[in-house]
């Protein structure tokens, strides 16, 4: 099933098609996540290179290692789009003031740096010769033999990067936690906080807002039976901007005179 | 010879044959999912349900369905429009494709090959379905993020960090079956079972799996990311029309795939109850997947079931019962599962087994008994007497008339 393309020891078609397919699609996605404005968009473009990549994996015979990229880098990219959502806010995006000093040469010195050295190490690699020793590699099955290299050979790097893994999520932990000075308040305390402090009146909520035909109902107050608008009904939100509809036109008062006329 | 040589003997238009029976049938059970699902909550609720359409109703689903694509399609205007046009089709798609590994019956001859009821077989087919569930979430909380108004938003990032956290739970119960079966493909998992089912042998892996599948596929009582008495609809609040229908597609079709996948792993596939193995011989090996459907179903009964009885879970309790229960409870299962396995492997004494069972038992015992001292500890703390309130209350009926306070 698995093993079509390997006997050869060289690429064939159906690979092919997949790779002249998929590469200009993966190459477009990386351009486009530095290019977007919008962080998300980023972000999704990531996920897409990182699916990319996993579909390449799985046709050159590494299942294992292809599922297991969009197992991890899926919940990764996850994370950061939390994290976009948490620190940077729903809607960023990037502006182009520089924010610390002597910035942009710093970045253009470093992403030249890189550049050169990548260009470098591909201008060396061995382009569309045969490949040898897949077939050995994975003689009793993708997943056995990774395992084996994994807990035999590397099993020490794995250990340290795990190790790594732990301390920086330890890390993460001690900086994002808060102490908090005094307990949190539980579900029963906050009830009983509300009878025993503020109005009786509020113990059961707050009053729902006035329901008028001509308005929708959250903007305008609604009336106490004395016809004064209770404030209350309406959401501090809507109050801060402002948004309040004076509930006053709506008042019995004035609607009466025109019962009497038409009597 | 075993299934991936079946299949890797597939011509191109089989393949082609099946992957329509999938997706014929994937569409097929949404349909009765969804009729089936409102017969047995009427039921549970003492009512009749839809009979009108058809004969028992069944062709309810599908009414309503030609109605809600009839609908118009709306996008808001502060949506992000590009990412809201994808976002359900994310759902859509790869909720039909965690079904290709799914063995659906045994070995059959179709249109004169032989071959298995199975569209694909990977040696990693179980982390496949994991990986294409982990890509389905991104449906929801781009369906969240792209609708550009609080309550999907709130709905998406709870599926994020509900997903995350069970989907962990979700792993660590499949592990055990790895250890079990020695293999992570499905079909060898189904084949591994044909003396025991999982579910016996792997009990605590098994309701560790069928808890946090409820919790993967955002079901009651864990539909925190829809829940509509807090957030109107959640994630999918600003869809409407087709858009709609695709995320409902998804929700009933990743039901009908975990429930597949439960059977897969732990109730033996496509095999027959122990002791009707004779079964699996009848309509020329077809009568197997008569088996898997009943087991699926049963499944997808509970599911119902679940709807029906439970209320829906704080958000709090909820996260809470994933970290601080369900993982310490597989991490500590799993150790016992290996030794036990490398012990077996090892041709250790059924004397030496016994007794690191016996030791685990008592270490489990020691642990409750602790649990339980310490809260009776703490229960035994003589609450502080609550003063008289300060403001008027009624008097009651029966109490002796006194003065009025306040």
């Amino acid at each position: 099933m698995i093993n079509v393309a390997i006997e050869v020891g060289q690429t064939q078609t159906p690979e092919a098609v997949l790779f002249w397919i998929l590469g200009p699609l993966a190459v477009l996605a990386a351009l486009g996540m530095l290019l977007v404005k919008k962080a998300v968009h980023s972000a999704l473009f990531l996920a897409w290179i990182m699916i990319t990549l996993a579909i390449f994996y799985i046709a050159q015979d590494a299942p294992f290692l292809g599922i297991v990229q969009i197992v991890v880098y899926t919940g990764a990219v996850m994370m950061l789009f939390l994290f976009i959502l948490m620190l940077v806010g729903v809607d960023s995006a990037d502006s182009l003031t520089e924010t610390i000093r002597g910035l942009r040469p710093i970045a253009i010195v470093a992403a030249v740096g890189f550049g050169g050295l990548m260009v470098s190490l591909l201008s060396r690699a061995t382009l569309g010769r045969t490949f040898v020793g897949l077939q050995d590699a994975n003689a009793d099955g993708n997943v056995p033999a990774l395992a084996d290299l994994l807990f035999s050979k590397y099993v020490w790097a794995f250990e340290v990067v795990s190790a790594l893994l732990i301390t920086a999520a330890l890390g993460a932990m001690v900086l994002a936690y808060n102490h908090r000075l005094v307990a949190r308040p539980t579900q029963r305390d906050l009830a009983i906080a509300r009878f025993r402090t503020g109005s009786l009146a509020n113990a059961a909520g707050l009053p729902n807002p006035g329901v008028y035909a001509l308005h929708n109902a959250v903007d305008v107050p609604a009336l106490l039976p004395d016809g004064t608008p209770a404030q209350a009904s309406i959401s501090a939100t809507l109050k801060a901007r402002g948004d309040v509809i004076d509930s006053h036109p709506f008042q019995l008062e004035q609607l009466r005179p025109t019962d009497k006329e038409e009597k | 010879m075993t299934t991936a040589e079946l299949i890797g003997q597939d011509p191109g238009w089989l393949i082609l044959v099946k992957a329509i029976f999938v997706f014929a049938i994937c569409v097929l059970l949404t349909l009765m999912a969804v009729w089936g699902e409102r017969r047995i909550v009427a039921r549970m609720q003492m009512r009749l349900g839809p009979n009108r359409v058809g004969p028992f109703g069944l062709v309810q689903a599908l009414a309503d369905g030609v109605k809600l694509a009839l609908k118009e399609d709306l996008i808001p205007a502060a949506a992000d429009k590009i990412v809201f046009i994808i976002a359900p089709i994310i759902s859509a798609t790869t909720c039909f494709m965690s079904f290709a590994v799914i063995p659906i019956a045994g070995p059959v001859t179709l249109f004169g090959h032989k071959t298995a009821m199975q569209l694909t077989d990977l040696p990693v087919g179980v982390l496949y379905v994991l990986a294409v569930a982990s890509v389905g979430v991104y449906g929801i909380i781009l369906a969240g993020w792209s609708s550009g108004s609080t309550y999907p938003l709130l709905g998406g990032l709870r599926a994020t960090a509900q997903v995350i956290s069970y989907e962990v739970a979700m792993g660590l119960s499949l592990v055990a079956v790895f250890i079990y079966a020695g293999s992570m493909s499905t079909s060898e998992i189904v084949a591994a079972q044909q003396k025991w089912w999982f579910a016996v042998v792997l009990f605590p892996s098994f309701v560790i799996y069928a808890i946090s599948m409820v919790g993967e596929t955002n079901r009651a009582p864990f539909d925190l990311a829809e829940a509509e008495g807090e957030l109107v609809g959640g994630f999918h609040t600003e869809y409407s029309s087709l858009k709609f229908a695709l995320f409902f597609l998804a929700e009933y079709i990743n039901i009908v795939a975990v429930s597949a996948l439960a059977t897969t792993l732990f109730l033996g596939g496509y095999h027959a109850l122990p002791g009707l193995t004779f079964t699996e011989q009848w309509l020329g090996g077809w009568f197997t997947m008569v088996w898997f459907f009943a087991k699926v179903l049963f499944f997808f009964f509970i599911f119902v079931w679940l709807r029906g009885t439970l209320p829906r879970l704080r958000y709090d309790q909820f996260m809470e019962f994933g970290w601080k229960i369900l993982i310490p409870v597989s991490l500590f299962w799993i150790m016992v599962v290996a030794t036990l396995r490398v012990l077996s492997l090892q041709g250790a004494s059924r004397l030496v087994v016994v007794a690191f069972a016996s030791g685990i038992v008592l270490i489990v015992l020691l642990i409750n008994i602790a649990f339980d001292s310490a809260k009776k500890r703490a229960e035994s703390i003589p609450e502080v007497e609550v003063t008289t309130p300060s403001f008027p209350v009624p008097k009651l009926p029966v109490s002796e008339p006194e003065e009025p306070r306040g």
